[in-house]
């Protein structure tokens, strides 16, 4: 699929809203198979899988490795868990392995492992290497003419490490106008607020003074989110690389998660599980 | 012949202009992507340092220069990789070894991404620029990062032949490269194979095990001392990683001592690895490790920093003395 910046249909919009719900609902799953992960890091980045995968990305189907494909790298690599069941729908790999989520052997991991799951374009782990490998992808698909775009998924914490802004100098530096950064600006980080531990704002000024065109735009809102995502990929003018502020709430969907900051790792339990799954299926996020 | 560049040439009095190994690696580049390979080459702000601004002006669509950005440029060159590029970066070895080690580990190693880490201005060879320039650590480091092979060449006809010759490997290589102004050792060109040492003579009282800038010494205190009636073999051991253990055990059958020789820690370096391979089978011969000896290097001209660590032909020579009288006594 390769989309143009047409507006989004309400039946686009509906598709879009359920995968995120599917993302969360498969979260939640898998979680218990691990008995701990980031629910809350997934929860706030869930809109930006949905419109990635099920719209703005050019992928196809059941090929993971086709040359011509954006590619979709993870800063944020814990969210990995709210990945994997998208990379299973798409075909990349036998749903079956999901039942597998962190057992002894498996492929799939708290991060994205490139190198045992097809369809994770890149693994990360160490936070502010991802914005870098996208610059690397690119100049490699300049070399080779091809247009792909590569899309790169923040976490507002990751702001910190200094290899970010390295990064960010090489692509605004490199002209390289079909890098995207996303940031999913929840505004926690392991240790607590984001902005009392190691303050980073503001981000749009710096992302400006680095030479990078920067948007803000809700980050749940799954029309505004998707409609800003294939604005930006259809605009062949700009000469500078993208930076997208979404802002989010950690752990959206739960009320509990999203008002107590602990839950970064966390472990629902049996009977807190059921309820979340039902909260979930009955809440409607914009 | 490429011009040399360099602002402190002055400091060599026995430069050898036929085949520097920096200006080697630029034009190995180029010859590569002219046999049609799809090389790319970065570095980060040394390109008049390393010899690659010829390979930029001739290949410009082929070259990024990343600045002052090392661990970016590590990073940025797995990603090129993904996507079928043979990129080859190149930076000062303590930068590249040091300051990247994390980058390299997880972006290329793990990742198993066919990068080309040219780790260069190798050892004590920045003189006084200062014990920050120093690469001592670098093969240690480099060599304990499962998936990545260690190459640290004599000169520069044995670099442009492991370039050659690793091309097409499929995994990711740390090259060790000296300064730019090593003394040939290979006037009639080298038959580099990965893992397997070049070995100039095997001797009953001492076989030299060296790599990189110091073979060419070795070499000289050797002939010396075969000349002087004794009996010293030498192997080029250039593939520090894989490791050619079949050498080293051939040689600790027939030599009293083997005696490594590398400008780096002898931790952990070429004369750690040849001790666990000598450790772990069990082998007699005796083990003398010759290198900078768990110190900081100090700061001096080059030629200077070679003859007080004694890495130069003289010290190598005196340095042998000393094991044979050693296990004589």
């Amino acid at each position: 699929m390769d989309r143009n910046n047409d507006p989004l249909s309400d039946a686009q919009l509906e598709h879009l809203r359920e995968r995120a719900k599917f993302v969360r609902l498969e979260t939640i799953r898998l979680i218990s198979i691990a008995k701990v992960g980031h629910y809350t890091s997934v929860f706030s980045c869930a809109e930006i899988f949905a419109a990635l995968y099920y719209d703005v990305m050019r992928i196809k189907k059941g090929e993971p490795a086709w040359p011509d494909r954006d590619r979709f790298l993870m800063g944020k690599g814990h969210a990995a868990v709210g990945l994997f069941p998208i990379l299973a729908d798409l075909g990349y790999f036998d749903p079956s392995w999901l039942d597998s989520y962190t057992r002894l052997g498996s492929p799939l991991g708290d991060h994205p492992d490139m190198t045992k799951v097809p369809g994770v374009d890149f693994s990360s782990g160490s936070i502010g290497h991802a914005l870098s490998n996208g610059v690397g992808m690119l100049l490699g698909g300049r070399f080779h003419k091809r247009d792909f775009n590569a899309f790169v998924l923040l976490g507002d914490g990751e702001m910190q490490e200094g290899q970010v802004w390295e990064a960010a100098l090489s692509g605004s530096s490199h002209g390289l106008s079909n890098l995207i950064a996303i940031v999913d600006r929840n505004g926690y980080q392991l240790d607590g607020k984001v902005d009392d531990i190691l303050a980073v704002e503001p981000l749009d000024e710096k992302w400006r003074a680095f030479g990078w065109e920067v948007h803000t735009v809700n980050g749940h809102d799954i029309h505004a989110l998707t409609a800003l995502l294939r604005q930006v990929k259809a605009d062949k003018g700009r000469t500078k690389p993208c930076c997208i502020i979404a802002k989010t709430v950690k752990g959206k969907g739960i009320d509990y998660m999203e008002t107590e900051p602990g839950w970064h790792l966390g472990f629902l339990g049996a009977e807190d599980e059921a309820n979340a799954l039902e909260t979930i299926q009955n809440t409607v996020i914009s | 012949m490429n011009q040399l560049i360099s602002k402190d040439s002055w400091q060599y009095r026995e430069v050898n202009r036929r085949a520097p190994s920096l200006p080697t690696f630029s034009n190995a580049l180029i010859e590569l992507v002219e046999a049609g390979h799809p090389v790319m080459a970065g570095t980060a702000d040394l390109q008049y340092s390393n010899g690659l601004n010829e390979f930029a002006q001739r290949f410009p669509e082929r070259f990024v220069q990343f600045g002052i950005s090392e661990q970016n440029m590590v990073s940025a060159a797995a990603g090129m990789a993904t996507t079928g590029v043979i990129p080859y970066v190149a930076t000062f070895a303590s930068f590249l070894a040091l300051l990247c080690c994390e980058q390299i580990r997880m972006d290329v190693a793990y990742c198993r991404q066919p990068v080309r880490l040219i780790g260069h201005h190798t050892g004590i060879s920045l003189g006084f620029y200062g014990t920050s320039h120093h690469a001592t650590e670098d093969i240690a480091i480099t060599r304990s990062i499962a998936n990545l092979a260690v190459v640290s060449t004599a000169d520069g006809p044995a670099l442009a032949a492991a370039l050659k010759a690793t091309v097409d490997y499929p995994l990711p290589i740390y090259f060790r490269i000296h300064r730019g102004h090593d003394p040939v050792v290979y006037d009639n060109g080298v038959d580099f194979q990965l893992g397997k040492g070049i070995v100039h003579g095997i001797g009953n009282d001492v076989t030299i095990i060296a790599a990189g800038h110091p073979v060419h010494g070795a070499k000289k205190a050797m002939e010396e001392l075969n000349e002087a009636g004794y009996s010293v073999g030498l192997i080029d051991m250039h593939s520090i990683k894989p490791l050619d253990e079949e050498a080293i055990l051939e040689a600790s059958a027939r030599s009293k001592i083997i005696l490594t020789v590398e400008e780096h820690n002898i931790i952990g370096g070429l004369g750690g690895a040849v001790a666990e391979v000598l450790a772990e089978k069990g082998k007699g011969a005796r083990l003398v490790r010759h290198g900078i000896r768990d110190e900081y290097s100090l700061i001096a001209p080059p030629t200077h920093l070679y003859r007080h660590y004694r890495l130069d032909a003289a010290g190598i020579r005196a340095v042998l003395l000393e094991a044979i009288e050693g296990a004589s006594a």
